[in-house]
């Protein structure tokens, strides 16, 4: 357990909800203090290393594993023979199959780089070099490379997600402007700085794994279900994520097999997976293709939608990358059709990655847009004004809020758009050609609730205690801003305890609700220990406040006073000493109160079962924004360097703008890489991603990245969240693409429809 | 576990009768040999540690030439006021290379010995097939994704391409290896692969890099590198040239021009057509496009690099219009 201890910066005022305070945890991990997964000091402990697949289908015939079972310092060889004895665990809505078998090491290959084999030893050295030792007999099956290969099929159609209203096809046949077009997007990773991998280590029956987790309590829930224990014997302890971005939700194959040998060994167990295997040990982002049919009147007033995607999944499940979730609410349309299919390939099954569905939908649409645009020789800004959705037309709902428009012109009036012209290729600086263009961004609001633990204790100290997570959105900070407002306490009293699974559940840091669902329930928790405070200083018989008639008490800087300034006044801890205390603990969440057994808050803390979409109440909630861009192309070369960037956030209430601005922009970093660098290569013959590292695999560097303003122009949206905030963390990658796209084609007019824009398209 | 035994060299001597030693390797910065080791590539019994012999790592600029000793930082070099001033391609071929990080601990010597970063080869595991690593077993890139692949020099055996930024100045200056007991020119150390592709230099067993020298010329003075890839920094090229101009008395004509190309060849390559069909003209649009065509003689494109065709001789081009003052 790690007890993060604040340190103040700049005004009182930020210690309380929407100031800049600094990280928490800032200091801890850029002086090397913060523990990781891979590092915790564990007695004892034994080093398995995987061995994958190098074919893309086919069966294990056998497992040669003599040299290596004969190398020195080996323990233990797992292979597909060994029968784990583990059941499968439930999904994420918490649904499990029964009696099912669960083999992480399969004997069935389904992909290029699937894990096969383990093996342990004393050392990582001498486990890595006797896997090098394990000789692997196939027999190979046919495979499907990814979704060009000519032995993959159309795709299976997911009716759940096809859209519908008006008449697309009619009402596009009949519009007098049209513009049709194909946008591809392909396989991207999530190479977070701290690969995959953990610690673990069994106590009897009691199973404790140190392990980067978006989601202690649904990764806990994961190792109890596959190893047949209560889930209150698992202990997952994940205080410092470094980076998830979306590839950390879930417990992973990988995983069971260092639990199983750690069981097996009868000692902890450290497993970690190597930089390729990274590669395949989660999907990354889905291959994506979409195609974007537009219908309009000549005076730019959009008439029909039509949209068709398909993305990649895996041969085992179905895994939708959803480019059809941002094409239906971005603009005001009459006439809407999308469908989605999913085509199988031999590849690991597809996972999130900041703004899934969203992402490749934006760049589809905000593509197809700015085409519109210059097939009616109309402003692409002021073509987006004039087809504003006035509410949200796929569910019918008005927006909860939606300042996407103030986005849109505020962020124009702060890069200067006005100044623009509009035509191809006219604005130049000797060699480069020089672009600007527009990608909105939208993302849902998910709700789920989530609860926490305050501690007011004798020494002065306020813990704030939740199992929710960290991995650099500023969970530590935001909560101490939320605690420390609402109970009365100056920031610097407040220290912070996440990232364990024993500690009280929370939701899933994904899909941008963390930061809305658990400072409601601090919040609230903060709330009911300042009311249970005062309720005790009012009516204990040892309380000098009994006597001063007040009906209520003030708790401010961590003192309690009466209203009126009169009568006694005192610190925290001098009230929990009069009143013979040691501490005070208060626990809260929120879920409806008819929700509160033990069975409904565990599903709540395992499972997506009580998460709401952003559409389930009487109105439409997302976060939305506008980027605006600039490229610098060089006209011999094709190289595009993004030379300035103004991108424009309704997100709400922001907790803490330092944090949220970090976050936008390392969202908008990750959009530049998708859209100049980032492409897993796949080779056609084997299915392999060859170019799996960082030295191939290209993620921008300090000197792809210009200074990148971001504004917010949200306002508090309190049917969002409790404080009024919606989701910052996967909306600012969301349009980045498709507006670095645009700006290419305006420096250009050359349109590139298939990412990443590499030098060579543009040749 | 893979034993190895590790050595200090303190003499030069000492390293070459360890490298004599049949599964030997010299270990400089080690950011290439440990990377390989990594990979599985490349698997000594025993490391020969040179970094610690004295006098390797000298620096010095005279009237006729530059001698770097094998142990110089790339960084020490890439940042030296002379080289920096008499040889500007020299030192930018170095700062565009890498990261500062690498820079820091690579060495010059190791820096001309890099191997390619065909993925093919650097996945033993997967890819049986490569005869840079395993003579005889196949080429795996013939057919696979060839977007880095070599489009000059190649062979039926091997497309790779020579990675290296470096190299290809020194190329276009003529600079020359020293072995101790035989000098080469650069541009002769490095072969091309041939049906032999695991051969990549002349270097023999036993023979260690002391240096290199760089002859001094007016060429070289007014040199440049330019390197283009998609990343602005920390990518290797996707075609680079260092080049060097001098003109006659009066301005116009071309004198000496010396013109090498990266990250399209099998080895650092120096495009002689091209300097033969500028030497004696005057710089003008016409006559720099055409012979920066020239560059692309005898090319052979395999699938995703052919685009390395179009975009070398604009390379070229670029960097004789920015010399001759044309840009
Ligand atoms: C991620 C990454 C990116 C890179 N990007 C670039 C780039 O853009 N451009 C570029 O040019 N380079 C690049 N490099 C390559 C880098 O420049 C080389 O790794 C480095 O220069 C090698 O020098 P070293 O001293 O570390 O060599 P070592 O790794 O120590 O040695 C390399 C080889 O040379 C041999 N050797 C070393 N010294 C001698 C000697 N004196 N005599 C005989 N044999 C010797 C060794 O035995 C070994 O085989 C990159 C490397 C990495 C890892
Ligand atoms: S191109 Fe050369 S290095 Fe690459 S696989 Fe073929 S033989 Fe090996």
């Amino acid at each position: 357990m790690t007890i993060i201890e604040p340190r103040k910066h700049g005004s009182a005022a930020d210690g309380r909800v929407g100031g800049r305070l600094s990280r928490f945890e800032g200091e801890l991990k850029i002086t090397g203090n913060a523990t990781y997964a891979l590092e915790y000091p564990v007695e004892n402990v034994a080093h398995a290393v995987l061995v994958q697949s190098t074919i893309a289908a086919g069966r294990v015939v056998s497992v040669d594993a003599s040299k290596a079972l004969a190398a020195p310092g080996v323990l233990l060889v797992l292979t597909p023979e060994d029968d784990l004895g583990l059941m499968t665990a439930a999904d994420w809505f918490g649904n499990r199959p029964e009696n099912q078998p669960f083999h992480p090491l399969p004997k069935v290959v389904r992909y290029n780089g699937e894990s096969i084999v383990a093996v342990i030893a004393e050392s990582r050295e001498q486990a890595g070099e006797a896997a090098k030792l394990i000789r692997i007999t196939y027999e190979e099956a046919p495979a499907v490379a990814d979704m060009d290969d000519p032995k993959a099929s159309e795709g299976k159609l997911l009716d759940a997600m096809t859209v519908e209203w008006g008449d697309a096809e009619k009402a596009l046949a009949a519009s007098p402007v049209r513009i049709e077009a194909e946008y591809r997007t392909p396989r991207e990773y999530h190479v977070a700085m701290e690969p995959h991998g953990l610690t673990a280590g069994w106590d009897g029956e009691q199973l404790t794994v140190w392990e980067p987790s978006q989601w202690t309590h649904g990764m806990a829930r994961n190792y109890a279900e596959w190893f047949g224990i209560p889930l209150d014997n698992v202990r997952i302890v994940s205080p410092f994520i470094g980076g998830g971005f979306g590839s950390k939700g879930v417990a992973l194959p990988y995983g069971a097999v260092a639990v199983a040998a750690a069981k097996k060994l009868g000692r902890p167990v450290r497993l970690a997976v190597t930089r390729p295997q990274n590669f395949t040990s989660y999907g990354g982002r889905a291959a994506t293709r979409q195609t974007i049919s537009l219908g309009a009147s000549k005076d730019g007033v959009l008439l029909a939608i039509v949209h068709r995607g398909a993305s990649e999944t895996s041969v085992y499940m179905d895994y939708p990358e959803q480019t059809g979730a941002a094409t239906p609410i971005l603009y005001k349309v009459e006439n809407f059709s999308s469908q989605s299919r999913v085509v199988p390939v031999n590849a690991v099954t597809p996972g999130a990655l900041r703004g899934p569905g969203k992402n490749p939908s934006a760049y589809g649409i905000e593509s197809a847009i700015e085409e519109l645009a210059y097939k009616l020789a109309m402003d692409p800004l002021e073509l987006r004004l004039k087809n504003y959705a006035d509410h949200d037309y796929q569910s019918g709902k008005p927006w909860s809020t939606r300042r996407l428009r103030e986005a849109l012109t505020e962020g124009a009036e702060a890069f200067g758009w006005a100044r623009r012209s509009h035509e191809p290729r006219s604005m130049r600086d000797g060699k480069s050609l020089i672009g600007w263009g527009i990608g909105c961004g939208t993302f849902p609001v998910i709700r789920a609730p989530s609860s926490a633990m305050i501690r007011v204790l004798k020494n002065g100290r306020v813990e704030v205690v939740s199992g929710a997570i960290d991995m650099g959105q500023g969970t530590y900070t935001i909560l101490a801003q939320t605690a420390a407002e609402a109970l009365g306490v100056s920031i610097e009293q407040v220290d912070v305890v996440l990232g364990d699974s024993r500690l009280p559940g929370s939701a899933i840091a994904g899909g941008s609700m963390l930061a809305g669902s658990i400072t409601g329930a601090v919040h609230k928790t903060a709330n009911a220990a300042r009311e249970e405070i005062i309720g005790l200083a009012l009516n204990d018989p040892n309380s000098p406040f009994r006597d001063t008639g007040a009906n209520t008490l003030v708790v401010s800087e961590g003192r309690i006073s009466v209203a009126s300034g009169d009568g006694p006044s005192m610190t925290l801890p001098e009230l929990l000493s009069v009143l013979g205390r040691d501490e005070l603990e208060v626990t809260r969440n929120t879920l409806p109160d008819d929700a509160q057994s033990a069975s409904d808050r565990m599903n709540a803390w395992t499972s997506m079962g009580r998460v709401q979409g952003p559409t389930m109440g009487d109105t439409s909630m997302h976060s939305w924004c506008a980027h605006f861009v600039e490229v610098r192309v060089d006209e011999d070369f094709g190289t595009v360097r993004v030379s300035r960037m103004v991108s424009a956030f309704d997100c709400g209430r922001l907790y803490n703008p330092k944090m949220v601005e970090s976050q936008w922009r390392g969202g908008i970093i990750m959009g530049i890489g998708q859209a100049l660098l980032e492409e897993g290569l796949v080779d056609p013959r084997n299915a392999r991603t060859i170019n799996n590292n960082v030295g191939d695999y290209l993620v921008p560097t300090n000197s792809d990245i210009p200074d990148i303003q971001v504004i917010s122009v949200g306002v508090p949206d309190y049917e969002a969240s409790a404080l009024g905030g919606k989701g910052v963390g996967e909306v600012g990658i969301v349009g980045v693409a498709p507006a670095i796209a645009n700006a290419v084609f305006h420096a250009t007019g050359k349109r590139v429809r298939d990412l990443p824009i590499t030098l060579e398209k543009l040749m | 576990m893979r034993d190895f035994s590790y050595t200090r060299a303190t003499t030069i001597e000492d390293a070459r009768q360890a490298a004599l030693q049949a599964g030997s390797a010299i270990l400089a910065g080690g950011t290439t040999l440990l990377d390989l080791a990594k990979c599985g590539v490349n698997e000594p019994d025993e490391l020969i540690d040179i970094s610690h012999i004295r006098g390797l790592d000298g620096i010095s600029v005279g009237e006729s030439e530059a001698s770097i000793g094998a142990l110089a930082k790339m960084s020490a070099v890439a940042d030296h006021p002379l080289i920096l001033k008499v040889y500007p391609a020299v030192a930018q071929s170095l700062s565009l290379a890498a990261s500062q990080q690498l820079r820091n601990m690579a060495t010059i010597g190791g820096n001309l010995l890099q191997r390619t970063r065909c993925p093919y080869f650097r996945d033993p595991a997967t890819f049986s097939a490569c005869n840079k690593r395993e003579p005889g077993s196949g080429c795996s890139a013939l057919g696979g994704v060839t977007r880095n692949h070599a489009v000059l020099g190649t062979s039926e055996s091997c497309i790779a391409t020579y990675p290296g930024d470096l190299a290809v100045a020194l190329v276009a200056f003529d600079a020359v290896v020293d072995l101790g007991s035989r000098s080469v020119p650069v541009e002769e150390f490095f072969l091309e692969p041939g049906d032999r592709p695991e051969r990549e230099t002349v270097i023999a067993p036993g023979e260690v890099i002391i240096g290199i020298s760089i002859p001094a010329s007016a060429a070289a003075r007014n040199s440049t590198y330019l390197k283009v890839r998609d990343r602005q920094s920390y990518e290797f090229a996707a075609a680079s040239v260092a080049v060097g101009l001098e003109l006659e008395a009066d301005g116009r004509i071309v004198k000496d021009v010396r013109i090498a190309l990266g990250g399209v060849a099998t080895k650092p390559w120096r495009a002689r057509a091209v300097e033969q069909a500028l030497v004696g003209k005057a710089l003008t649009e016409e006559v720099i496009l055409s012979a920066a065509r020239l560059s692309m003689e005898g090319a052979v494109a395999h699938g995703g690099n052919h685009y390395k065709i179009e975009l070398a001789p604009r390379v070229v081009a670029r960097a004789l219009r920015t010399l001759g003052g044309l840009a």
